[in-house]
């Protein structure tokens, strides 16, 4: 099988029922996407695939048409994304562990949404922390946002 | 205005230890000084000063942060600590979690432990919180818990980094042949301001630690903190913003096979009958073993990828044994029933004479009422899991948990190996909340590595799995009685009924101690409440159910927050007064300044007393705990019959922040996670075993649920206090007053989704 993910090709064999999350994880060793929950329910695994949020627990890999980015592609070298530089600046993480998943549905959200609202970021952002850092991340996506535009 | 300590070598490096002489062996050996477990394992050119600071000559420098990070921020905190004193940048050096170690003990977790109230001053308070200390240098806890990790390091690592400071300009001065005194230090260099020379710390390492520690350490004052008393950013934010691989989950090690387990539903029990050809035939499915552990018993299911382990545990076939306690929620509810009942009761604090003011009380003063809340699971975010490695009779294990110590103690006696062939890597922790102390996981991951011929198996738990074989925050009930005369509140009397937690985490983790007597969490934030009424009595009573049951986010106070605080709103109605004028009426006594103090900010800040908008509603509450004082008032509104968290306000009062962006962040954290068990959060039973699974059936707040959440911090109390827990106990009584303000509706079970609806 075939794969381009954040722009590298990658060849490998793998049951097209394992879903993309496990290949990503314990095939190719790309960390950043999270389990939390394998049945689609938390948002950790999110993915971009042609720029689309998926939870990639329970996508086959069999199934995936199209170019993924995950967390480790965002920055460009040393230069984080627009989004992991809010993130930083709101000292979002607490444990860390959603925020992968938090910051792929949040670069999604963005792409097709300039200045979101409070509905669009409660629309689009349906991940879970447990650790409760949601109104960090609202307002991460708000800065994010303006410096996007800027 | 410095604090002075007394130091020496010995205290620091564990030279010359004291000698334990026959009888006396208990009192000298918790005097005797641990060794510093960083001697063992330097590097080229590193030199150790002390249990937490390391020097290489290349000037990297080391801070050893010993505390679990688990979203608290307290790595960044502790490198902080020994920052300000040693005159380096925390994002310069490198933050290390270091070795397992009893060296590295938590004394403050279990001195704030005990049977007394946070304020209690009494010299039989003093004499049990030492004496606890003194209990976890026995047991040499290297525990993360109990929000006390900050308290535990306050003098400790600023001595730590004043230490070595002092060792590093004293070398300097050596070479340039002047004084000590006037040499300067920033930024991890060494300057002379009389002729501008400098010396980077690494160029002076090897010979500063040659010479003798100070023995007079004069630490900075508040008002020359530089870094203490201000935001800090995160040492590991960067890694959490670009997926960095920081999480027990993200080991990858060569040759490295996957693995989950299957343990018995029924708790206690393990399997009937088993056959495990229907799990060897998945592909990539490798082997399938027993284990037996006092954690648990059941399957492991060992693979080449974790996706394939996953499909052979659901595919392995499985007869358990039934299950030796009431099957389900109503057979247990009898359990309870009885123990409130005629159950045998243990008590804590209280005053005056309950009995004989019930007796004399008319029928119409009293207030009578259950309150019920339901076993909760942790679901910390990454769900369980470690990795082992076992070869040639030692054991390598990687896992983020709360008590690296604990985990290598049950592993070694596993496997029947000294405790110091157990190396643990303590990795980060995504989530903790009370769960990652436990010895399950890496147990289990031991018991695995023991069949793999010396490969390391990473065992990863599903999400079903985890939330099935938790340790539950107890279910617990209690009887509520108050007598209300002429608008005041006389006496108040508090039953409560629940599995005991003490005996359950050392039953399952340490089976030879002994367990305690009673059960402090039953009582914990009941009894050790400000609260200023005559006649007090409170009664624990043991439920015999052997549903394991753990510390889950703010413990026995999780619960009792919910109780007390709900309850002071019935009893303030009864007496027809403002659920705020009274309880700061309750408040008079000096003692409880910070909870008046607190009430009062929190009234302030949300217009308390003036009508908000149409449609919303407050309700406020207090608790104190971990020595933090915080007030919250939750405002809601109704938006068409379903009820929206609009906005928490919250006044706490810690003592002395040392860094106020992350107290505010475990505030707004803490809140979120008691608001959380409001809405829908439940663990029910059927046939003996757990009924939920995963998200969709046990859920906490999402983004469209949270509120707005203001929080002003005070620092008027005498004592420091804890973080990570001391938000989470006000925000459901605040939330279940703020419904009856706007419903007319007393709810006293939670979740209080099973009677009304959030949106
Ligand atoms: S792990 Fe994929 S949504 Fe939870
Ligand atoms: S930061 Fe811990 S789960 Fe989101």
């Amino acid at each position: 099988m075939k794969l381009t993910i954040n722009d590298v090709t990658h060849d490998f064999e793998a049951d097209p029922e394992m879903p993309l999350l496990w290949v990503l994880r314990d095939i190719l060793d790309i960390k950043g996407p999270k389990f939390g929950c394998g049945v689609a329910a938390c948002g950790a695994c999110t993915v971009l695939v042609d720029g689309v949020p998926v939870r990639s627990c329970s996508e086959p890999v069999g199934y995936v048409e199209g170019a993924i980015t995950t967390i480790e592609g965002l920055a460009d070298g040393d230069k984080l994304h627009a989004v992991q530089e809010a993130w930083l600046a709101h000292q979002v993480p607490q444990c860390g562990y959603c925020q992968s998943g938090q910051i792929m549905a949040a670069v999604a959200l963005l792409d097709e949404v300039l200045q979101p609202t409070d509905a669009d970021i409660d629309g689009a952002m349906t991940n879970l922390c447990r650790c409760g850092t949601y109104p960090k991340i609202r307002a991460a996506i708000k800065d994010a946002a303006q410096n996007l535009e800027g | 205005m410095g604090r002075i300590a007394k130091y020496t070598r010995r205290t620091f490096l564990g030279i010359g230890a004291v000698a334990a002489g026959g009888f006396a062996v208990g009192y000298y050996y918790y005097r005797k000084p641990y060794e510093n477990p960083l001697e063992a394992a330097l590097a080229e050119g590193e030199t150790t000063f002390n249990l937490f600071v390391k020097i290489a000559a290349d000037n990297t420098i080391t801070i050893i942060a010993p505390r679990a990070e688990m979203g608290q921020g307290i790595q960044t905190t502790l490198a902080a600590l020994v920052a300000e004193e040693l005159d380096v940048t925390p994002s310069d050096v490198v933050v290390e979690h270091g070795p397992a170690s009893p060296a590295y003990l938590n004394q403050a977790m279990l001195r704030m432990g005990g049977p007394f109230p946070w304020f209690d001053e009494s010299f039989g308070a003093g004499a049990l919180r030492g004496t606890m200390g003194v209990v976890s240098k026995f047991l040499g806890l290297q525990v993360t818990g109990g929000s006390s990790a900050t308290i535990d390091a306050f003098q400790k690592m600023r001595e730590a980094g004043c230490v070595a400071r002092e060792m590093l300009k004293a070398a300097a001065a050596e070479r340039w042949g002047v004084s000590a005194g006037s040499l300067q230090t920033a930024d991890g260099v060494v300057t002379n301001p009389a002729n501008g020379e400098t010396l980077t710390y690494g160029a002076l390492a090897a010979q500063a630690a040659l010479l003798n520690p100070p023995s007079d350490l004069e630490l900075r004052p508040r008002s020359e903190w530089k870094l203490l008393g201000k935001p800090v950013d995160r040492v590991e934010g960067r890694e959490k913003v670009t997926g960095g691989r920081i999480f027990g989950i993200d080991v990858q090690l060569p040759d490295m096979l996957h693995a989950t387990v299957k343990m018995s539903p029924r708790f206690g029990v393990g399997a009937k009958s088993v056959d495990i050809n229907p799990a060897l035939q998945v592909p990539g499915v490798i082997d399938v073993q027993e284990i037996k552990t006092n954690t648990g018993q059941g399957f492991g299911i060992i693979a080449e990828n974790t996706w394939a382990a996953f499909q052979g545990a659901e595919a392995l076939d499985v007869i358990w044994e039934d299950a030796p306690y009431p099957l389900d929620d109503a057979g247990m509810g009898a359990l309870f029933d009885a123990a409130l009942a005629d159950g045998e009761a243990f008590e804590l604090g209280g005053s005056g004479d309950v009995e004989t003011v019930f007796a004399e009380a008319e029928p119409d003063d009293i207030l009578e009422v259950d309150y019920k809340v339901p076993f909760l699971a942790h679901a910390t975010m990454e769900p369980m899991n470690a990795t082992a490695q076992f070869r040639d009779g030692k054991l390598e294990l990687w896992l983020g948990t709360q008590a690296p110590g604990i985990s290598q103690m049950v592993a070694a006696s596993l496997l029947g190996i000294e405790t110091e062939d157990v190396t643990v890597h303590t990795t980060h922790l995504g989530g903790g909340f009370g769960r990652r102390g436990e010895a399950d996981f890496p147990l289990y991951a031991a018991a695995l590595a023991a069949k793999t011929d010396g490969r390391p198996v990473k065992v990863t738990w599903t999400r079903e799995e985890d939330t099935r074989h938790d340790v539950y925050r107890p279910r617990v009930e209690a009887k509520m009685r108050a007598v209300i005369r002429d608008g005041e509140a006389v006496a108040l009397d508090i039953r409560s009924a629940a599995p005991a937690i003490m005996p359950s985490v050392i039953g399952r983790t340490f089976p030879s101690f002994p367990a305690p007597p009673d059960d402090e969490p039953i009582l914990d934030g009941l009894f050790n409440q400000p609260l200023g009424i005559a006649n007090r009595r409170y009664q624990g009573v043991v439920v015999d159910l052997p549903i394991p049951v753990g510390f889950w986010r703010s413990v026995g106070n999780s619960q009792n927050g919910y109780f007390h605080e709900a309850f002071m709103d019935e009893m303030a109605e009864k007496a027809g007064r403002d659920p705020l004028e009274f309880r700061l009426s309750l408040l008079q006594a000096p003692e409880h300044a910070p909870a008046k103090a607190v009430l009062e900010k929190v009234g302030e800040m949300s217009g308390w007393g003036t009508p908000g908008p149409d449609g919303t509603a407050k309700g406020i509450a207090h608790m104190l705990s971990f020595g933090t004082w915080v007030a919250q008032v939750v405002q809601l509104r109704d938006e068409d019959g379903a009820i929206r968290i609009e906005k928490v306000w919250c006044a706490a009062d810690p003592g002395e922040v040392l860094d106020p962006r992350n107290f505010e962040a475990q505030m707004i954290s803490g809140i979120n996670f008691g608001l959380s068990q409001a809405l829908g959060q439940k663990i029910t039973f059927a046939d003996g075993e757990v009924q939920e699974g995963n998200f969709y059936d046990f859920d906490a707040m999402r983004m469209w649920q949270s509120p707005e959440i203001e929080v002003a911090i005070l620092e008027t109390a005498p004592k420091m206090g804890g973080a990570g827990e001391p938000g989470t106990p006000p925000a459901l009584p605040a939330l279940a007053n703020a419904i009856y303000a706007l419903t007319g509706e007393r709810i006293r079970t939670a979740p209080l989704s099973d009677t009304v609806t959030f949106v």
